[in-house]
């Protein structure tokens, strides 16, 4: 097979193309048929998904490159692209009852949703820093636009402007980074400018730090995560299910590849960067949670701890810590959205709420729906023998073999702050007395929380495969 | 000779009775029935199978037995489970006390059966699992895991203040416990493994067994409890239903112990040997400082919950010794304290049944109305204040002469301790049971059947420990000479070097 244009292979970015072109399709389908097509187009949307990672997995082993190096698919890229697949797979799944709604049936949320995961493929297959930027923008641009997909709702519009502002920004202070590099390396590919870094120049740093800056942004990491809560709370609940899954994947991967393929030269630098973001995340993660009554805020504090507890992986700038925020990212994403698809599910006589009050007595108006909510709060805050103290173990444990002592002190002292306000959702849960009666469970809801919750607790039985395909992963970096 | 995993079946076999109790739907009166009864034929065969494993241990081996071993999270991690004469006791303990809390909760409990019962039982499984893993991982997921379970019991069967109660439970015994994990990725990257018997025979550089050491210390002493770490033991006892005191009191405590026991010993001989006299001194102020506070205390509980702590100033003084008798009437001690405070928390929970409180004060002349309960009572007195005759005197004797050999002030001071144990314990007993009977305890009634099921045994083992602690002692000894031993050994070493230099 040898599909080829302008004289590269189009072989590696066969996913890619499959996801574009369906992704007009499905708008064409859109376009002329209305909006009545809305829930045949996110049927179509999720089998779409589903054959781009089918294609993926089917694409030849080993490293693949392709548009003179620009565009990489390694095991690294396989497995994110693969979760970032199942993540907006899942939240479309999450957003069936959303678009239900008879006052918003958009189809072309479906498409966004679709076209941001193009841009996320790309990002995560980023070979140099043009690509990147490609990938980043189609991604954001997508996004912005879901965030304010209920359109008539003030918040909603406000959290798309916000982030959409904030986020313009931070693409500013990346292109701004990017420009630097070039200028000090005259080469934009991750492994042109390995070999032009060796040591760390004024100017290389300075692009280095605000690169760093941009994609913090992305990941939400302190000091650049003032956008999540707002939009968090803002955003639809599904929308913000999506935020706080595949996107986060993506801008994790490349995070990681950027870091460590483009800057291994100077990773006394570029550590110390992601020790402070990390400590910072980890912390106001922790610890701004606390007070919070809006169980999507709550989330969206969570969010930045738990994106300081990967980069804590990634601080160790070893093969350890990316097969770390390999596993981190992929238990995180299982709970997430396993959570995600418990705060949809609250609902009383077709009214939603989102007040971590609410949430009193669930453990005697729904005792499986509350015991998979704890044991996801459980493991969200590190409890053995849950899935996420596996996640834990492994960026520690990588933070720990490169000797950042405090780092790791720092971050398991934040975990028990943060399991604080996850004890108090449980407590909230299974201590107090119950409101009412919870409408009945969707199917597609009961389904990915089936999943999450199963996969959360049973994790430990066998973590073989997964573990074994991050080490994969991780390596194939190196 | 071993034929099939029977630690494993011992360990797992209570979650699978959880399984069927959480099978068997309903809230009715049959269902809530069929949950207790299923929780208590669970833990019966739980304890019957693991009455095989004191039939097949052979007492002469120093070394772990019932070894089993299977390919978990990478190499050096493994699902590696296995006894000694130190993890044993405390298995069989906890699979022996464990149809009592069932007994104990039959009437007390009439909220939420199912999930109460279905919480004890994975506790179980995560207690057993704590003392008979030999993988330092798989040791830290069923440590902590026992927080779940726990929390819950506490927080939704407790008492007015359990929210409180169970957060602070949770909160301090995390915080202590996250620094050990830290120690278990530095003790996993010098090794290259977290197998326990591995582990025992590396040598650790100095400098690393001094902060894994206190890694180690925070963790066990939060547990232990040890103080100035102790305060969330009160509330949390306070706030439990009398069945999660039991639990707390006779075996969540010896975690501690058994921690201490398994790793700081054998695996930071070094540091241990250093930080002795910091171990000493907080013994002692363990011993006198909690037993003026149990002097003041107006409930029983609490006043229980306080010499728990002063008790297991013993237990940490003696293991710290490093001599036989030190480590031996450390782990008899436990063994011991299990027996006697578990059940001094069963009989609190009795008179609590009768007349919803636990206030001294509210009580008075008991034996005029219980003489039975009176005689119980007393006999499990005497063995917290360690009476001869009676298991707690075992104990405490053994430790204090252990320790006597090491550091003579030591021992003074913590002698006495036993009189100010003698000056609570005495002072309880005389308040709840003797003098004029209170108006309203006129109509208590006296142990009812289920509850004379539960004390009788108990009492039998105390008095025969009392008389004849062989068993145990016997049981633990090839083990703790071999711990003794190689601790010796670590120390002396380093002694002769440094006098060579």
């Amino acid at each position: 097979m040898s599909f080829e244009s302008a004289g590269y292979q189009l072989l590696p970015v066969l996913p890619e193309l499959l996801l574009a072109v369906g992704a007009m399709a499905l708008l064409m389908l859109g376009a002329y048929r209305g909006q009545q097509t809305t829930t045949l187009v996110t049927t179509l949307a999720i089998c779409l998904l589903v054959l781009t990672g089918v294609l993926e997995l089917l694409l030849p082993a080993g490293k693949l490159t392709t548009f003179a190096g620009s565009f990489i698919v390694d095991d690294f890229a396989r497995f994110l692209k693969i979760l970032a697949l199942i993540g907006s797979a899942a939240t479309l799944i999450l957003s069936t009852e959303y678009l239900a709604d008879q006052s918003r049936r958009i189809f072309e949320y479906a498409i966004l949703v679709l076209l941001s995961t193009l841009g996320m493929m790309v990002l995560i297959s980023a070979g140099d820093l043009i690509m990147l930027y490609l990938g980043l923008e189609l991604m954001s641009l997508a996004l912005y636009v879901v965030a304010a997909s209920n359109r008539d709702n003030a918040k909603s519009t406000e959290a798309g402007l916000k982030y959409f502002v904030l986020g313009a920004l931070s693409s500013g202070m990346l292109l701004y980074g990017a420009s630097l590099i070039y200028g000090f390396t005259g080469t934009v590919s991750f492994a042109g400018i390995a070999a032009a870094v060796k040591t760390g120049s004024v100017g290389i740093v300075f692009g280095v730090v605000f690169l760093l800056a941009g994609l913090c942004f992305k990941v939400s990491a302190v000091p650049f995560h003032m956008w999540t809560p707002d939009v968090y709370e803002g955003a639809p609940t599904p929308v913000t299910a999506f935020f706080a899954s595949a996107p986060k994947v993506a801008a994790l991967a490349v995070f990681t590849r950027v870091t460590l393929t483009a800057f291994p030269g100077i990773v006394t630098q570029w550590q110390q960067i992601v020790v402070f973001v990390a400590i910072a995340s980890m912390a106001l993660g922790s610890f701004a949670a606390i007070g919070q009554k809006n169980i999507k805020r709550l989330m969206a504090y969570s969010s930045i701890g738990h994106m300081g507890f990967a980069l804590v992986g990634l601080a160790a700038g070893t093969a350890e810590g990316a097969q770390g925020v390999l596993v981190y990212i992929a238990i995180y994403v299982a709970m997430t959205l396993g959570s995600f698809s418990v705060i949809l599910t609250m609902k009383r006589s077709g009214q939603h709420f989102e007040n971590i009050s609410d949430f009193a007595g669930l453990s005697r108006t729904n005792p499986l729906l509350a015991f998979f909510f704890a044991m996801l709060l459980f493991s969200l805050a590190g409890i053995p023998p849950l899935a996420g103290f596996f996640a834990k173990w492994y960026v520690f444990v990588a933070a720990i073999k490169a000797g950042l002592f405090t780092l790791a002190v720092v971050g398991v002292l934040t975990s028990v702050v943060g399991a604080y306000y996850y004890l108090t959702i449980i407590k909230v849960m299974y201590f107090e007395e119950p409101l009412g009666q919870l409408d009945p469970m969707r199917l597609e809801l009961r389904t990915v929380l089936a999943v999450a919750g199963l996969f959360n607790i049973f994790f430990f039985v066998y973590p073989g495969p997964l573990v074994s395909v991050a080490t994969a992963a991780a390596k194939s970096l190196f | 000779m071993i034929t099939w995993p029977i630690l494993s079946v011992v360990t797992f076999l209570p979650v699978v009775g959880a399984l069927i109790i959480y099978l068997n739907r309903g809230d009715d009166e049959a269902a809530r029935r069929n949950s207790r009864w299923i929780a208590l034929w669970t833990t019966l065969i739980t304890f019957a199978v693991s009455l095989i494993l004191v039939w097949r241990f052979d007492a002469a081996q120093p070394d772990f037995q019932f070894v089993e071993k299977a390919q978990w999270l990478a190499a050096g991690i493994t699902y590696h489970m296995g006894v000694d004469g130190i993890s044993l006791p405390f298995v069989i303990l906890t699979t022996a006390l464990m149809p009592f809390c069932i007994i104990a909760s039959w009437k007390s409990v009439t909220m939420r059966v199912r999930e109460y019962m279905m919480a004890f039982l994975l506790l179980e499984t995560l207690m057993v699992g704590t003392f008979s893993a030999l993988d330092l991982v798989l040791f830290y997921l069923f440590f902590e895991g026992g927080l779940i379970p726990m929390f819950l019991i506490i927080g939704v069967w407790g008492g007015p203040r359990r929210v409180y109660a169970s957060f602070k439970f949770f909160l301090y015994t995390l915080l202590g416990s996250v620094l050990m994990l830290l120690a278990i990725m530095a003790l996993y990257w010098n090794a290259g493994t977290t197998d326990i018997p591995t582990l025992m025979h590396t040598a650790v550089p100095r400098s690393l067994q001094t902060w894994a050491w206190l890694a180690f210390f925070a963790s066990f002493a939060v547990k232990m409890p040890m103080w100035p770490v102790h305060t969330w033991l009160p509330d949390a006892h306070v706030e439990a239903p009398t069945a999660g005191s039991v639990i707390l009191a006779a075996i969540l405590l010896k975690m501690g112990g058994y921690g201490f026991l398994r790793f700081s010993l054998p695996m930071f001989p070094l540091a241990s040997h250093d930080f002795a006299p910091l171990i000493y001194s907080l013994s002692v102020i363990a011993i006198i400082y909690t037993s003026l506070v149990a002097l003041m205390q107006e409930d029983i509980k609490k006043l229980i919950a306080y010499s728990s702590v002063a008790h297991m100033g013993f237990v940490t003084m003696g293991i710290f010794a490093g001599t036989i008798q030190g480590v031996a009437g450390g782990v008899f001690q436990m063994i011991s304290h299990g027996i006697v405070s578990g059940a001094l928390f069963l009989c609190v929970g009795i008179v609590y049944d009768r007349m919803h409180t636990r206030e001294i004060a509210a009580y008075g002349g008991l034996v005029n109305r219980m003489p039975l309960y009176a005689l119980v009572f007393m006999i499990f007195t005497m063995a917290n204040v360690g009476l001869p005759g009676t298991s707690g005197f075992v104990g405490e004797f053994m430790t204090l002469i252990g320790t006597f050999k090491v550091s003579i002030p030591t021992a003074t001071f913590a002698t006495t301790g036993v009189i100010l144990s003698a000056a609570y314990a005495l002072w309880l007993y005389r308040k709840v049971i003797f003098g004029v009977l209170k108006p309203s305890l006129a109509s208590i009634k006296d142990l009812t059947f289920r509850e004379s099921v539960t004390l009788f045994p108990l009492v039998a083992l105390t008095l025969l420990f009392g008389f004849y602690p062989k068993p145990v002692l016997d049981m633990s000894a090839a083990s703790v000479q071999q711990l003794v031993n190689n601790y010796a050994t670590a120390v002396t070493a380093v002694k002769a070097a440094a006098l060579l230099q």
